[in-house]
């Protein structure tokens, strides 16, 4: 498999990149680490006429964390996220779902900003960014803008970033107080695709009851998404198996998962809820310990 | 199609070439360059045939293009051994534990056998298989592979006398 002829051209610096971009008539195709572009464009089922590198571009990677929130520029590899004290300290969650992304050869490469614009549907970092409320940057010639994640993926592969964009930023906001999280996923094999992926991050009360909750489902459907019922029902209970048993009933209705030659969407939904009742009850003994 | 003058330094020598866009790495090295040590597989980064060290972390080659590698420095399987025709610590321990039978993953596992050494000089069971787990093999089961780094990283560590 070779990839159809393209351009290529490194950009060196932000207004490059916007100058080639606005430059190819929609037709151009960034790359950071190329690990979900590279198959594409081999696959041609992507071929653009310029390929953008934004690798050489500083500003574009670097890490940020306080006890706000844990921002990352767009090219940050993703094996340094995962190696990052103030991810661990500060976004658990995101180190959790970071080990189980691709292999250590794709995570040398891959970006936290590359897996956010490809929208694999699968994509461990898209669902902690759903789960969590990240904010996205993106910027053009024409200016910046702040995409909240629940309006950013808009179907497989495809979210609302224009083809004159280029994502910049995300930031992973903190929440405060006792928290815990989980996350689990099941896979064909070791470290490949999530057939089902759920991330869960709680707040607890002195008293042991949950004060807020995010929960979080992907490879179910074309995006991840959020069990807001189920959310709804465990906030103010002291989440016990009754409790989760209880609120994961909503989550096995209202979920409407794919279908295709890895699993049923009926064997997808049944997962979906174990996986979450497990992630809920990781997170609530992490946040009572 | 635009192409591309690159500078590569590949297991220390410089190598200067003219490279068409869409030209992937693993193409060049085994076609360009006949450092054909490094395999190819599926061309598509499922299999990890094709890992080398590139600016010392194992990547895949399949999913960079070489364009992409001018100013780099890269280690291929060929620069492990210590002189041509000689074997690694590593490389013997895959012999001396049948770590490989028909040789088509060799080199991506070497690799990235090599990388979790260098980061990790006694890795357990745990660290080995998920250092290759993005390592595709379809004849030893694993089994071998795991023995031959847990032999290397005894050798290396001067606890094996027999290494
Ligand atoms: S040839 Fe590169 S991963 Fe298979
Ligand atoms: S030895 Fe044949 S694929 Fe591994």
């Amino acid at each position: 498999m070779k990839a159809a002829e393209f351009d290529y051209a490194r950009a060196a610096d932000l207004d490059d990149v916007f100058r080639l971009l606005d430059g190819a008539q929609g037709e151009a195709k960034i790359i950071a680490g190329g690990q979900t572009l590279v198959p594409l464009l081999v696959m041609r089922l992507a071929r653009p006429t310029l390929v953008v590198d934004i690798n050489g571009i500083a500003e574009l990677s670097g890490i940020a964390a306080d006890e706000t929130g844990v921002t990352f520029g767009a090219a940050t590899r993703q094996i340094d996220a995962l190696e990052a004290a103030g991810v661990a300290r500060h976004a658990p969650l995101l180190k959790k779902a970071l080990a189980l992304v691709g292999h250590p050869q794709t995570r040398n490469r891959g970006t936290i900003g590359g897996s956010l614009a490809n929208a694999d549907p699968a994509a461990e970092i898209g669902l902690i960014a759903r789960t969590l409320d990240a904010e996205i940057e993106a910027r053009s010639s024409a200016g910046g803008r702040q995409i909240a994640a629940d309006a950013f993926f808009t179907g497989a592969m495809s979210t609302v970033l224009s083809a004159e964009e280029c994502l910049t930023k995300v930031r992973f906001p903190v929440w405060p107080g006792r928290v815990g999280t989980g996350f689990e996923e099941m896979s064909n094999r070791r470290s490949d695709f999530a057939l089902v992926a759920v991330a869960c991050q709680v707040a607890i009360d002195k008293a042991g009851v949950c004060t807020r909750i995010a929960l979080g489902v992907g490879g179910a459907e074309p995006v991840p998404v959020r069990a807001s019922d189920a959310e709804k029902r465990l906030i103010g209970t002291r989440l016990e198996s009754a409790d989760i048993n209880a609120a994961l009933n909503t989550l096995a209705e209202t979920l409407d998962p794919l279908s295709d030659v890895h699993a049923s969407a009926d064997y997808r939904r049944r997962v979906a809820v174990h996986l979450a009742a497990r992630t809920i009850a990781s997170a609530r003994d992490e946040a009572r310990a | 199609m635009s192409s591309h003058a690159i500078t590569v330094t590949i297991n220390g020598r410089v190598y200067r070439a003219t490279v068409p866009a869409r030209m992937t790495l693993v193409d060049f090295l085994r076609d360009e360059l006949r450092l054909t040590g490094t395999h190819v597989g599926c061309e598509h980064g499922v299999c990890g045939a094709c890992s080398i060290m590139f600016e010392g972390r194992p990547i895949r080659s399949c999913l960079m293009f070489a364009a992409q590698a001018d100013g780099a420095s890269i280690t291929t399987v060929e620069g492990l051994a210590p002189e041509p025709g000689g074997l690694s610590v590593l490389q013997d321990s895959f012999w001396e534990t049948h770590a490989l039978q028909c040789g088509y993953c060799t080199p991506g596992m070497l690799i990235a056998a090599h990388a979790l050494l260098m980061r990790i000089p006694n890795p357990t069971d745990e660290e080995i298989r998920e250092a290759i787990s993005g390592n595709l093999c379809r004849c030893t089961g694993y089994k071998q592979i795991v023995d031959a780094v847990k032999l290397a990283a005894e050798r290396l560590s001067g606890k094996n006398q027999n290494g």
